[in-house]
């Protein structure tokens, strides 16, 4: 087809480009802000892991050993603001950046210069972050979801964690209108919305999710601004308020962003796993329904996340139930998954074994989760590292592993070149093993009552502790291997030919050579 | 670009621009800022008032440059739908964003404050009424609520009223009745700022004659974010509504294209709505 590169010069009025830093400062190209986003994400998750090593550190043994309980709290908040916020989410954007203009046939994003300043929120957010771990009474150690009234009374840090997230939320919020619009109206001619790519379809359905609940997240932490400041009485009960507003606030924000951070993956895992089945995708418009589905519900179960603050029983059961209907579109989509492997002619690249790897621990962790929506059940195991193995499960082997396999799928069009598939299996494989050490033993830790956020435990954990701290260390050391055999694909991987996977056909692996031209399809290709 | 029209590109691609990573600056400043100021640190309020200029020299550089690029027909028909998409999808996060607030004051007047009046709360507070309004059970200083029927009516006829003018604005634009588009913008401004002008007037009224603060508890909480956030967004409908007359004065859009015309008064609609909840919801009910 001839719609690969139309090489008029319409960019005349533009001028020159800049060059150096001034480049990625001012860039409006969809493809360098992708790349900002995955690397400022991984950049973060460095961050995150640091700090989840250090609490890994403090547990390896009963006792106080390495870091006082202030600052373990602080150190539990920030690794979850940092992982979700700065790691996961961006690097979901950064996808959606890099791939959607390309897979939909687009020139680039809808809005290119607010797409810029959706990156250029974030470090200054993350700045504000980090700093506050050096103020007064440091940064906030209430937890990453911020629970009045332990917000209500801590230092100037919680200022700067509350203005940290009106910046990262504006950021996505104008991130998600872009990426909705995008998707709305950029499509190549014939390119409908039940023809896109499954990736873009879920995207959609994320940056919906996004623009409805980030807003209410702002809002919670402006209540708490104001409370702390401005003597609103929205989380005190002397002032006819409630701290459990607070958490119902948070969730309702709170359980989409799960979703958020799950539904792109999903996109991910739904390009990698038919391209190396050699299969199209199985069931796709039921997988559109099913992740239209799971976002919707996500908005009617919030308060399975707080079945101990003395709801009515009736709200528990409601939302127990409301809960337990979300694993059917999941297991439409599990099923899919399996379906499109069955009877394909299956290869197991890099891609493939985080793909399948996200399929089983997702899987697991989806199912802890429905443990969890049992109310009776919950309330032995709310707050304990059964919650933490659950959603460790969800954002790690699930988010992020589907980032793996994301990254490694698509690094040959990025960059022209192909990874180091040996390093990318023993990377996958590194992964696999220690991230079930890690995590694994969290639900005979949870099971057995050891509650999480607590620096010191009992000294009939402690094995289990151990087996969970060497996991993580291993699992921390193993990404080292994935900077490593990026960069080493940078410089000097041999060529990638234009489609390196056989069973890869969307448009930018059958339309663009490799490395995509900076500007592709200013003039849309016809998809038939 | 002389021959903007035949030369139009399917859709306009801007070119590398400064201006995001200055407002980025300007919102680090002001969040810097306001931190230190609300943390009793004085040079606070001057990192903030920098931040909110560099934020001003931002949004005229980029809204210039926008305004400039459309009356240079650089903006095909298709860049027109992303507006409309991206507007539309900005109003529904505004309207979110009121949603948790007013999720608030339904939370609080039919749960938390009826849950304060139950038997188990008697021993802490044996004398608490559970009604709305209130203060809550550990205020012990009366005030009283802002009625309906007064100022705030005036403000919903005024309010409803500017609705009103920017429609019949709207209309004269599309007939390219200029005369009538920039008599219709500048009732529609003088409508909103007298409402800002009574807001405030009732808010001086609240804290000197009926002792109202936001300190008052639940109520003077509620009552004065939802009315104090819907009070912002009218001042910055009534500054983008400014910008639409001058612009109109200046002779900008056409019958058929005006997406910034529109745009300010989707806004303006929006918070027309959100004024009518509040008037139910906080004034009157």
């Amino acid at each position: 087809m001839s719609a690969v590169a139309d090489t008029h010069a319409h960019h005349d009025d533009h001028g020159h480009h800049p060059a150096g830093i001034l480049r990625w400062i001012m860039t409006t190209n969809h493809k360098d802000i992708g790349t900002m986003y995955l690397w400022f994400s991984f950049a973060m998750f460095m961050v995150g892991g640091t700090m989840a090593l250090v609490i890994r550190a403090e547990l390896f043994q009963p006792g106080l050993q390495i870091v006082n309980p202030d600052f373990f709290n602080q150190m539990t908040t920030l690794h979850g603001l940092i992982m979700v916020f700065g790691a996961i989410m961006p690097a979901f954007v950064g996808f959606a950046n890099w791939q959607i203009p390309m897979m939909i046939g687009a020139p680039d994003m809808a809005f290119p210069r607010l797409n810029n300043w959706s990156f250029w929120l974030l470090p200054p957010a993350a700045t504000l972050l980090v700093v506050s771990l050096f103020v007064p009474g440091g940064a906030a150690g209430a937890g990453w979801t911020l629970y009045a009234p332990l917000t209500v009374q801590m230092g100037p840090g919680m200022d700067l964690t509350i203005f940290a997230v009106h910046l990262l939320g504006m950021s996505s919020i104008l991130g998600s209108i872009n990426i909705i619009t995008t998707v709305l109206n950029m499509r190549a001619p014939g390119m409908t919305l039940m023809k896109m790519p499954l990736f873009c379809w879920t995207w959609l359905i994320t940056a919906y999710l996004l623009v409805a609940v980030m807003p209410v997240l702002a809002g919670a932490v402006t209540m708490t601004l104001t409370d702390r400041h401005f003597g609103t009485t929205f989380f005190n009960a002397a002032g006819g308020g409630d701290p459990v507003l607070y958490q119902h606030i948070f969730w309702f924000f709170g359980h989409p962003e799960v979703y958020i951070i799950a539904i792109p993956a999903f996109g991910v895992v739904s390009q990698v796993i038919p391209a190396f089945s050699r299969k199209p995708l199985f069931g796709y418009s039921s997988m559109v329904y099913a992740t239209a589905s799971i976002a919707i519900l996500s908005f009617i179960v919030w308060a399975h996340h707080m079945y101990t603050v003395g709801m009515p029983l009736e709200a528990q059961l409601y939302f127990m139930y409301a809960t337990m209907l979300i694993a059917i579109p999941t297991g439409v989509k599990v099923f899919n998954w399996l379906a499109t492997m069955w009877k394909g002619s299956l290869t197991f690249e890099t891609p493939m074994l985080f793909a399948i790897g996200f399929l089983f621990l997702f899987t697991m962790g989806g199912f802890s989760g429905l443990v969890l929506a049992l109310t009776a059940v919950d309330v032995q195991m709310h707050d304990t590292y059964y919650v933490v193995a659950h959603f460790h499960y969800v954002m790690v082997a699930g988010a992020l592993f589907s980032a793996f396999a994301g990254v490694y799928f698509w690094l040959p069009k990025w960059t022209g070149r192909m990874y180091d598939e040996k390093l990318g299996k023993i990377h996958f494989w590194l992964s696999m093993i220690f991230f079930n050490l890690a995590f694994f033993v969290q639900h005979f830790l949870g099971i057995a009552g050891m509650p999480r956020r607590i620096p010191d435990y009992s000294p009939v954990f402690a094995e289990f502790n151990m087996i969970s701290s060497i996991g993580a260390f291993g699992f921390g050391l193993s990404q080292l291997l994935l900077v490593y055999n990026v960069v080493k694909t940078i410089h000097g991987g041999r060529k990638a030919p234009a489609r390196p996977w056989d069973g890869a056909d969307t448009l930018e692996w059958t339309h663009l050579p490799s490395p995509a031209p900076y500007h592709s399809f200013e003039t849309p290709p016809t998809v038939r | 670009m002389a021959q903007a029209h035949t030369t139009q590109p399917w859709y306009y691609l801007p070119a590398p621009t400064r201006w995001p990573v200055i407002g980025s600056c300007a919102l680090f400043l002001m969040a810097l800022g306001t931190v230190l100021w609300i943390n009793d640190a004085g040079v606070g309020r001057w990192v903030l008032l920098a931040g909110a200029l560099v934020l001003v020299y931002m949004m005229f550089g980029w809204f210039g440059q926008v305004i400039g690029e459309s009356e240079g027909g650089m903006y095909s028909k298709r860049v027109d739908v992303s507006f409309r998409w991206g507007m539309s999808w900005f109003i529904f996060s505004e309207v979110m964003f009121f949603g948790a607030f007013f999720g608030a004051l339904f939370y609080a007047r039919a749960l938390s404050v009826p849950w304060l009046g139950e038997l188990d709360q008697r021993l802490l507070w044996p004398d608490f009424q559970a009604t709305w309004p209130t203060a809550g059970p550990g205020s012990k200083e009366p005030f009283s609520t802002m009625g309906a029927w007064g100022i705030p009516a005036l403000n919903t006829a005024l309010l409803l009223s500017s609705g009103v003018t920017v429609t019949w604005a709207h209309w004269a634009l599309k007939e390219n009745n200029r005369a009538q588009l920039i008599l219709g913008l500048i009732a529609t401004v003088a409508l909103g700022a007298t409402f800002l002008g009574f807001q405030a007037y009732e808010y001086v009224h609240a804290y000197t004659d009926l002792n109202l603060r936001l300190s008052t508890g639940i109520y003077g909480s509620t009552f004065f974010m939802l009315t104090g956030f819907h009070g912002f967004h009218v001042t910055l409908g009534v500054i983008m509504l400014t910008v639409i007359l001058f612009r109109s004065i200046a002779g900008h859009f056409t019958p058929d294209r005006h997406f910034a015309f529109e745009a300010v008064s989707w806004y303006w609609h929006f918070v027309d709505v959100v004024w009518l909840l509040l008037f139910v919801l906080v004034y009157w009910l």
